[in-house]
């Protein structure tokens, strides 16, 4: 097909893929792979290196809006920064070893892995308590603001949200994805934080993580200017949208719904890896 | 050691403010230029297929930051899409820089430490190196 109807194509599927990722939660980037990949036969380094380039734009974009209302923690995020960026050096190095397909089965799970994150219960907030020893130290409590007025917390298990943190970094670097489920799942659960401060801190990590390895696929090759064109304008547009909708549709009948559609790509990916 | 050190919470409010205003110039900047490299890009290249199935079928470009600048101004699609990836990437980049040298400014040791280390990865990333 000519590049025109190529372009057009890919546009139109990025505007879906940021819609369902923003309207999930996951992000565009766990659906742009599948989807170059496997409706359109891309290779998967191209595949990912397009990704990168949508994650860096619309987690920057989003960050920029977070940081003003005032939950993003800075300094959580700078610290833990350390690792995402150490991991996501480490997973891009994996990726320009790796053979394509071994990339696409690990996609795949990681998508069926998320499908699960997204369902679970959420247990509730950390109440703001005494020990976080480590956490006052580095000054990484904070506070956030409630109709109630400001209220104060610290983290906790520091060492182990910055082990899961590393292993958030290096899936950034070997999928293309930003890794924000990874990243809230470190701060909410292992780190006890209120999840809106985890949503947004994680939000605000997203982009300098895949920066990282944005340096190591531009190197190689992976990121060809006349894909990531119609990617990152296509799934920054359907961001924007589907951040608007969001408001509206909360339902969970269509959280489920797109988890299934979330699920259907993830096994298409293992298949399509393995060559089944 | 309890207590705010040397970074207040208000300090941190004014950081936050203009890291947000480095992120949305970056973003809007560099999603002009691919726009505007897209947009000529299809005007030029309409009907060449791409090569994207097979890894090492498409061109590779010449990654050297002064060409790419160079053909960007001479009107060239590719280089314009890159020039503004390049943007991209560098807006991130560029929140760190800042936070290192606010940091550098109040004096706050241990951030300096965490942004210069993060900086450090990233050139490293940037320069082409790799594992």
């Amino acid at each position: 097909m000519d590049t025109i109807t190529f372009t057009a194509i890919v546009f139109a599927g990025s505007i879906g893929a940021g819609l369902l990722g923003s309207l999930t939660g996951l992000g565009g980037g766990v659906v742009i792979v599948p989807l170059l990949t496997v409706a359109l036969g891309v290779d998967v380094h191209y595949a990912i290196g397009a990704s990168l380039v949508s994650v860096i734009a619309t987690s920057s974009g989003a960050a920029a809006a977070y940081l003003k209302e005032g939950f993003t923690n800075m300094r959580i995020g700078i610290f833990l920064e350390v690792a995402t960026t150490a991991g996501a050096v480490l997973g891009a190095s994996l990726a320009t070893h790796l053979p394509g397909r071994a990339i696409e089965v690990v996609f795949g799970v990681v998508l069926l892995a998320s499908v699960f994150l997204t369902l679970r219960l959420r247990e509730p907030d950390a109440v703001a308590g005494a020990d976080g020893g480590l956490g006052q130290r580095l000054r990484l409590d904070g506070e956030y603001p409630t109709p109630d007025g400001s209220v104060h917390y610290v983290p906790r298990r520091i060492p182990l949200g910055f082990g899961i943190m590393t292993g958030a970094g290096a899936l950034s670097g070997l999928l293309g994805i930003g890794s924000g489920a990874v990243k809230v799942l470190a701060l909410d659960q292992a780190m006890r934080l209120p999840f809106k401060v985890s949503t947004t801190t994680s939000n605000f990590m997203i982009g300098v993580t895949a920066a990282a390895s944005a340096g190591i696929y531009l190197h190689r090759g992976f990121i060809q200017p006349g894909l990531a064109m119609p990617v990152m304008l296509g799934v920054l547009a359907g961001s924007l949208v589907g951040a608007r909708l969001l408001v509206v549709s909360r339902t969970r009948a269509l959280r489920v719904a797109f988890a299934a559609a979330i699920l259907a790509l993830g096994l298409e990916m293992i298949v399509s890896g393995l060559h089944l | 050691m309890n207590g705010p050190g040397p970074t207040t919470r208000t300090t941190d409010d004014a950081l936050e403010g203009v890291m947000s205003r480095i992120l949305r110039v970056g973003v809007t900047a560099a999603a002009l230029l691919v726009a505007a490299g897209g947009v000529v890009y299809l005007l030029r290249v309409g009907e060449l297929s791409p090569h994207y199935g097979t890894f090492g079928a498409a061109a590779r470009s010449s990654r050297d930051p002064a060409t790419i600048v160079r053909d960007a101004f001479r009107g060239q699609p590719t280089a314009i899409i890159e020039l503004g990836l390049v943007v991209l990437v560098l807006t991130p980049v560029s929140r760190v820089v800042f936070a290192l040298l606010a940091f550098l400014r109040l004096r706050d040791r241990l951030y300096v430490v965490f942004s210069a280390v993060v900086l450090t990865v990233l050139v490293f990333s940037l320069t082409g190196h790799s594992l």
